[in-house]
């Protein structure tokens, strides 16, 4: 029989193995693309236009989509979910059609990224006339992140304490001053920080840009949000599918940049996140 | 004859089915200080919560009957906002927001429109000379209210309400977390401002309700068992549960 002591180290340790094992995938991945992709980066390729058919240059015009695109999706996204959010946390009682609303938000959570993908084709696309376009593919991402900015949002409020709302009512506030003056000052980094963790995830989808905005190659940069734009998620799927003969460096060169921009968001939302809680009195 | 400064009749308050109030009827009469004792479950907060109609965000909450202010039903002739201006609450804890000293007792007449900055220095000053805090936080007014200790915050919480020049001032259990002077210090904050205010008290402390107020009401299971000067209630109660009450023998 064993005694507590030793069951404890094997616990200890089969425990940390596992939690090992979990973070490997992320670690090659991470170790991978920094080691193959690195010496491909060079101011060339991050500012220069593509050449031979994209084999060669740089990436500059699906680097410039892209953060159009985000730039888009934040335009929509950001007022849209936020106010949404505000109205069913802070004004909305709790009746059929709240709960109905909530249902919904839960399900479009849910739904697959090429139905959204389909949908925005169908909508924005077709139906609307906004052809293949930084516009749809921008509304199309802002549908399918709303359920993220929104469930974001109501938490960053829910960790605003319900006594500084009392107060506020006490001394004749309104429901929008109460929100504008109390709530929102203090519930802004976590909606902050919400907002751009759901931009980096945008910034990172291919499924829902496929139809809506995202071009095999194009000679210019975008000039308006009716152009379509090279995105790096889909240039990334053109690369390494579509064009014969791309070297691995650049390929990997591509997706060390879409990861790179990804982290850079995530280090920003922590950011932000760390120093407005420095600023918290309370 | 003395002027009521607020009328009662028949007011119930019920959560889903539970009847927290029932059929209350009697008046507040002007500038005095009204104190209320009971034990917990009796109905006092949600008494002092309708009066200036906080009672209403909790979703589950029913009102019925009729409240008058100035002779003026506070359900249907006033709006409740303008109401909550006239009838301030200073609640249980100290509730500061997370802002200056000055900004939390400029918050409400901000709200009410005031913007210019001589207009509001001079309402803060006042405010908190109202509430007999003034000399402890001049000369730290834009350091944060939370940095004050409880006493101070709660006589801070004070001087909010008063900011918004309201008429009536109710209390919920105002020192339940204070030490005896930060108490002192409130009661006597209280004495100052009968000259002007009619104030409501609610109170666990029995004590204190002989202490602060002019009259005392005794609540039970929701009820309002009696009401009467604070000298008869503490000495000759007409009620033998008020008398088993403050004397001890229950609640």
């Amino acid at each position: 029989m064993m005694d507590a002591r030793t069951k404890e180290k094997i616990a200890f340790n089969v425990l940390l193995a596992l939690t090992l094992l979990v973070i490997l995938p992320v670690a090659l991945i991470v170790g991978v693309i920094l080691w193959r992709g690195l010496p491909a980066i060079t101011p060339e390729f991050l500012f220069a236009m593509p050449r031979e058919g994209m084999r060669a240059g740089g990436i500059f015009p699906a680097i410039v989509g892209t953060f159009y695109l985000i730039l888009g999706v934040a335009f929509f996204s950001i007022p849209l979910g936020v106010l949404a959010a505000i109205y069913l946390n802070e004004y909305s009682e709790r009746n059929r059609l709240t709960r109905l609303i909530e249902l919904a938000i839960i399900n479009l959570a849910g739904v697959p990224s090429i139905v959204y993908g389909l949908f925005g084709l169908g909508l924005f696309v077709t139906f609307l006339g906004f052809g293949s376009s930084i516009l749809a593919g921008a509304l199309t991402l802002t549908i399918e992140g709303l359920p993220v900015i929104i469930t974001a949002t109501r938490e960053a409020l829910n960790t605003v304490p319900r006594s500084f709302r009392e107060v506020s009512f006490s001394l004749g506030a309104s429901r929008w001053q109460t929100v504008r003056h109390v709530v929102l000052p203090n519930a802004i980094p976590g909606i902050m920080t919400g907002a751009i963790l759901e931009l980096s995830r945008a910034a990172g989808e291919t499924a829902p840009i496929l139809f809506t905005v995202a071009a095999f190659y194009l000679p210019r940069l975008p000039q308006s949000v009716y152009d379509q734009a090279m995105v790096l998620p889909y240039h990334i799927y053109v690369l390494s599918t579509q064009v014969p003969n791309v070297s691995v460096k650049v390929q990997y060169g591509t997706v060390l940049v879409l990861v790179g921009m990804v982290f850079l968001l995530n280090v920003l939302a922590a950011w932000i996140r760390a120093r407005l809680r420095k600023k918290k009195t309370w | 004859m003395v002027a009521n400064k607020i009328e009662i009749k028949d007011l119930n308050v019920w959560y889903e089915d539970a009847r927290a109030i029932r059929d209350l009827a009697f008046n507040v009469e002007l500038n005095e200080i009204l104190g209320i004792i009971g034990p917990s479950n009796s109905g006092k907060t949600s008494f002092l919560r309708t009066l200036n109609r906080m009672n209403e965000l909790y979703p589950n909450s029913r009102t019925e009957g009729v409240v008058l202010l100035d002779g003026r039903n506070i359900f249907r002739e006033i709006d409740k906002h303008l109401l909550r201006k006239k009838v301030g609450i200073v609640f249980a804890l100290p509730l500061p927001l997370p802002l200056s000293i000055f900004d939390n007792v400029a918050y409400g007449p901000r709200l009410h429109g005031v913007k210019q900055k001589g207009q509001l220095a001079e309402i803060v000053e006042r405010s908190l000379k109202a509430a007999a805090i003034w000399d402890e936080v001049k000369d730290r007014l834009n350091t944060g209210a939370f940095k004050l200790s409880g006493g101070q915050q709660q006589r801070l919480c004070i001087a909010r309400t008063l900011a918004v020049e309201p008429e009536v001032i109710l209390y919920d259990e105002p020192c339940s977390g204070l030490d005896p002077i930060s108490t002192l210090k409130i009661e006597e904050a209280m004495q100052e401002l009968k000259k002007n205010y009619t104030q409501v008290l609610v109170t666990n402390n029995v004590k204190q309700a002989a202490r602060a107020s002019d009259r005392t009401a005794f609540f039970l299971m929701g009820e309002m068992v009696e009401i009467g000067e604070t000298k008869e209630i503490f000495t000759v109660p007409k009620d033998k549960r008020t008398e088993d009450y403050i004397t001890g023998r229950f609640g």
